[in-house]
């Protein structure tokens, strides 16, 4: 702290005294330090001066009780043992002393703490003083250095002020001597025109003096006049020679004039063939693009159409005007030029986009096709599809012989309709059902009969039975009772069968086999009718009927109408209700002769077509 | 090739006779006429002075020797040699002399422009033609020679005269929108006249016969403009050569630019860049001869030889000292070649260099890159073929096939250094002189 003071004083006094006394100003802990302190320094000053003598024990005792009631330790309060003071009560000084020791001891502990935070907060400072140096430093220099700046500014305006100024100056000097130039050219041309007209004179009046001196050396000494170069001679010079020299030059400049016509004629004559013949190659290249781009959209495709169309059109048109006189024709022909131009450009262009497409694609693939094994791969595909097309061929060959050789004509190409062999197909399915069928109704046929056989036997029975007993009966009314008895016991024994089967079973074991069925159908019904049984009810018993059949019902027709011719109570054979495999026959070859013309008309249009087809061209 | 043995000549007046069958030497004030075919020495005419001038008639029967000193003109016929004229200007002094393209007339230019005189050897007669004014070119009869544009200044305007050559009839006379004309020229077809301003002002004007207006070019303007003007053979093409080293192309029929051709100092692309290498043959120790030594012949000649450079080419060029007038930039030399397939330019700041150019692709065809800066070169009447010089003793020929260097062989240090131009002349395409 002092060498801060010393380093720093100067600069920050009042700051740093101030944040001292901010960090010192606590009272707590100045309270501590001077309650504390101070005694010790006090005992360690002088033991003349001692606290405590013999003479005023009493006093010091009370004052320390003061003292200790202040501190807050009433509980313990020293007394002397005498009132002389010369002793102490022991246990409440001691109580005292050690509870000021704990005191002490708390205290010295905080200080510690104080002390510590103390340093930390020193530290602490010092950074900040530091860091606060530094950030002063910044800013001093970024002043200075703004200070600066604001002197290049200052100096720069200076300039530019300056700058400006001399532009001026020198806008002026070249405003002046432009002005001088000019005035100088004017001087100069001035005086050129003058001097000009000065020699103009000159020579004017040198020419005077020449022709007034009459020079005689002037003159032209010739041996004989010559004749002139193209053998004419001369012309007076008449207003018709003016005229005449006048229609020569007309006439040379007519002649001149018609010969760049002529030859502009030729050369427009020629840029117009070439324009033709650019134009008929343009529709050429265009007509063809415009047709393949039909497949792009619907929408293009007409359009393309139609200006397509319209571009034949306007060639058509200007190729005959193209003979008429170029005026009118020039804006048509320049318009449909321009258009198909920009339809070449734009089908260029797409060529281009995608030519570099598909250049993209192979620079992506890096993978080039030889040529050679394309070829290869070509060829070898091309052998495969006529060793196929042949192969297919032998095939028909083979087909239609071996069809003539079996059937007609006709049976052949229904053969080879695909719509009949299905319809064979499903008919032979059916067949196959219906044998299954067939054997299914056979099975119940004969179990039906050897029921009905069974029940005609046991009704037999059941007669004789009955008419034993009713002879039984008879006879019981009559006086042979005994023997009535004896029957009626038999019967009694044998309508029991149902309650006692083991008995009757071990008992009778020769009626077996009748007995059984005997009593499972006749017993139910044995009271409410002595009739015979429907067929349904004995099916039902018998368990004849399949459980299917109900969903057979739905799936065929036929079936179900058997079924219901069944279900009604007349008992017909079950042949009847199916059509007999001779008649099915019948109705699947008529089924065929419906169906094989049909090809047979067909195929009569195809050669038809054909043989209209070679005749189309002609 | 074959080479003559040298004849001497004097002001480089040497010049092949129309029909290509003379050939007329000036020796001091000489006249040698040659056949050309045997070279023999046909006539010989003695004039009054030093002949500063000579000029073939188009008829190729007559010779006209100016004496500018003398203000003399005297003119020879190859058929009567004893005929003769001789016309005197006078006090008034003489600059320039020229044939009539009827071969009749002779035209004479006085001192000061103050009129030209013409001179009819028919009838003796003399017309004057006042105020013609002085410039680049101020004068062009037309190919077919019957009409002669004449520049004029008067009231220091401009003005244009078309004369009929027949009988020096003044057909038309009109003001042209120039500041100061600095050249006319006709089309070949003689329909249509090309005049163009001083290089002041960029303006190109497009005259027909009758004095109408049919168009004006320019190109850009606030800088020096055009340096050369020339019709292509077909009148089709009318290329304008600048200050800016570019040659631009107007066509026929809208008077537009149709073409511009640049002169980069780097070629980036053309067929062929040729490029002349110099090579000194190596002297053997048994030709060091004092006989070789004294006559010099294999010590100042060197051998040349074309090579092929690859792409992209450097061409020197020499930066023009702006504050000098005329200044060496820009296009000063135009030529088509006969079949109106090629163009022949010269870049003044390139002038080692030739530029030939493709008519038909309207690109550059070659470049030929010479040693020393070429002087002159002109195109053969009758093939695709140009010869040029370069003020040394070698020939240059370039043909679409090829390019060639010719040595041309002299006698010892007699003309060899001293022989700065070449007068090019073909005849018929054949031989050379």
């Amino acid at each position: 702290m002092g060498e801060w003071w010393t380093t720093e004083a100067s600069m920050e006094n009042c700051e740093i005294s101030s944040i001292s006394h901010v960090t010192m100003s606590p009272s707590r802990q100045n309270n501590f330090v001077s309650s504390y302190l101070f005694p010790l320094a006090k005992s360690s000053y002088s033991v003349i001066s001692a606290f405590c003598t013999e003479d005023n024990v009493l006093q010091c005792i009370s004052y320390i009780n003061q003292e200790l009631a202040s501190l807050g330790l009433c509980s313990t309060y020293i007394e002397a043992t005498s009132p002389e003071g010369t002793g102490l009560n022991a246990v409440p000084a001691l109580n005292a002393i050690y509870e000021l020791l704990q005191i002490h001891r708390r205290t010295m502990s905080t200080v510690e703490a104080l002390e510590k935070e103390q340093l930390k907060k020193s530290s602490t400072m010092e950074l900040m003083q530091t860091s606060n140096t530094r950030l002063k430093d910044q800013l001093e220099l970024s002043i200075r250095e703004k200070s600066g700046l604001h002197e290049m500014e200052r100096q720069l305006q200076l300039k530019i002020k300056t700058l400006q100024s001399c532009l001026k100056t020198e806008k002026d000097e070249v405003q002046k001597l432009q002005s001088i130039i000019a005035s100088r050219a004017s001087q100069y041309s001035h005086d050129a025109k003058r001097k000009e007209r000065e020699a103009a004179k000159l020579k004017e009046r040198l020419s005077q003096l020449l022709v007034d001196r009459k020079d005689k050396k002037l003159a032209i000494d010739v041996l004989n006049c010559l004749g002139r170069s193209d053998g004419k001679r001369g012309h007076w010079k008449t207003a018709k020679a003016t005229a005449s020299h006048e229609g020569e030059m007309y006439k040379s400049l007519l002649s001149d004039y018609e010969a760049s016509q002529k030859s502009l004629m030729l050369e427009n004559a020629e840029l117009k063939k070439v324009l033709q013949q650019m134009k008929k190659e343009m529709i050429h290249i265009l007509s063809p693009c415009s047709s393949s781009g039909r497949g792009a959209t619907a929408d293009d495709s007409q359009e393309q159409h139609h200006d397509s169309d319209g571009e034949e059109k306007m060639g058509d048109t200007s190729r005959e005007t193209l003979d008429q006189s170029c005026e009118h024709a020039r804006e048509q022909l320049t318009n449909s030029i321009r258009q198909q131009w920009r339809k070449l450009r734009n089908h260029v262009e797409k060529l281009d986009s995608q030519v570099s497409q598909v250049q993209n694609q192979l620079e992506s693939n890096k993978e080039m096709i030889p040529l050679e094994t394309h070829e290869d791969e070509m060829e070898r595909m091309r052998c495969e599809v006529q060793q196929c097309k042949e192969f297919i061929h032998a095939q028909q060959q083979l087909l239609q012989q071996q069809l003539n050789t079996s059937f007609d004509d006709e049976t052949a190409a229904l053969l080879n309709d695909c719509y009949t062999l299905e319809e064979k197909e499903r008919l032979k399915e059916e067949w196959k059902l219906f044998e299954e069928q067939k054997r299914n109704f056979e099975r119940e046929r004969k179990n039906f009969t050897e029921a009905a056989i069974r029940l005609g036997r046991e009704k037999k029975a059941f007669e004789e039975d009955r008419a034993s007993w009713l002879k039984n009966q008879f006879l019981n009314m009559t006086p042979f009772t005994d023997r009535r008895r004896c029957s009626s016991s038999d019967g009694h024994s044998a309508l029991s069968v149902r309650s006692e089967p083991e008995i009757r079973m071990s008992s009778v074991k020769a009626q077996l086999a009748k007995s059984s069925t005997y009593t499972t159908f006749s017993t139910p019904r044995s009271s409410q009718s002595g009739a015979v049984p429907s067929t349904p009810e004995l099916y039902r018993t018998l368990r004849l009927i399949p459980e299917s059949s109900s969903s057979r019902h739905s799936n065929r027709g036929l079936w179900q109408e058997c079924s219901t011719i069944e279900d009604g109570d007349n008992q017909q054979p079950p042949e009847t209700c199916f059509p007999p495999p001779s008649v099915l026959f019948q109705s699947q070859k008529r089924h065929k002769n419906v169906g094989f013309i049909q090809p047979g008309d067909h195929e009569k249009g195809g050669t038809a077509a054909s043989f209209r087809g070679e005749h189309k061209p002609s | 090739m074959n080479f003559s043995e040298v004849f001497k000549q004097s002001n480089q007046l040497c010049k092949v006779s129309p029909d290509g069958k003379y050939l007329a030497t000036c020796v001091q004030y000489r006249l040698v006429v040659r056949d050309v075919s045997t070279l023999q020495i046909m006539h010989l005419y003695t004039c009054l002075d030093q002949i500063s001038h000579m000029e073939w008639s188009s008829d190729s029967l007559f010779i006209l020797c100016a004496m500018y000193k003398r203000g003399l003109v005297q003119v020879w016929s190859l058929e009567q040699p004893d005929w003769h004229c001789k016309i005197d200007e006078g006090s008034i002094g003489l600059v320039s002399s020229r044939w009539s393209p009827d071969g009749r007339h002779i035209l004479n230019t006085t001192e000061f422009h103050l009129r030209i005189t013409v001179w009819s050897l028919c009838t003796k007669a003399v017309s004057y033609i006042k105020y013609p004014k002085a410039c680049q070119k101020g004068i062009d009869f037309s190919r077919d020679g019957s009409y002669m544009a004449l520049a004029e200044r008067r009231d220091c305007k401009d003005f244009v005269s078309i004369f009929v050559c027949d009988d020096w009839h003044l057909l038309r006379h009109f003001e042209t929108e120039t500041q100061d004309l600095a050249g006319l020229e006709w089309s070949p077809n003689g329909c249509v006249l090309a005049v163009w301003d001083s290089c002041l002002e960029y303006k190109v004007l497009l005259y027909s016969l009758d004095g109408r207006l049919l168009s004006t070019y320019s190109a850009y303007e606030w800088s020096l403009g055009v340096k050369s003007v020339s019709w292509s053979p077909s009148s089709q093409f009318l290329a304008i050569g600048s200050y800016d080293e570019k040659v631009r192309i107007i066509n026929h029929i809208t008077w537009k630019k149709i073409a511009q051709f640049e002169h980069p100092a780097t070629v980036e692309s053309t067929k062929t860049v040729y490029k002349e290498v110099e090579r000194r043959p190596a002297v053997g120790t048994d030709e060091m001869s004092l006989h070789n030594i004294t006559t010099g012949s294999t010590l100042f000649n060197t051998q040349s030889k074309y090579e092929i450079c690859s792409l992209p080419v450097q061409i020197p060029v020499v930066k023009p000292d702006p504050d000098r007038a005329n200044p060496k930039i820009g296009v000063s030399v135009l030529a088509f070649s006969s079949d109106n397939h090629y163009l022949a330019t010269k870049n003044d700041n390139m002038a080692s260099a030739v530029w030939v150019w493709n008519m038909q692709k309207m690109s550059l065809e070659a470049v030929l890159e010479q040693t020393s800066a070429v002087r002159c070169f002109q195109w053969d009447p009758r093939h695709p073929r140009l010869a040029l010089c370069t003020g040394n003793t070698k020939l240059y020929l370039w043909s679409p096939g090829g390019c060639v260097a010719v040595q041309v062989p002299t006698e010892g240090n007699f003309l060899g250094p001293k022989l700065n131009y070449i007068v090019l002349r073909y005849r018929k395409g054949a031989e050379l002189q």
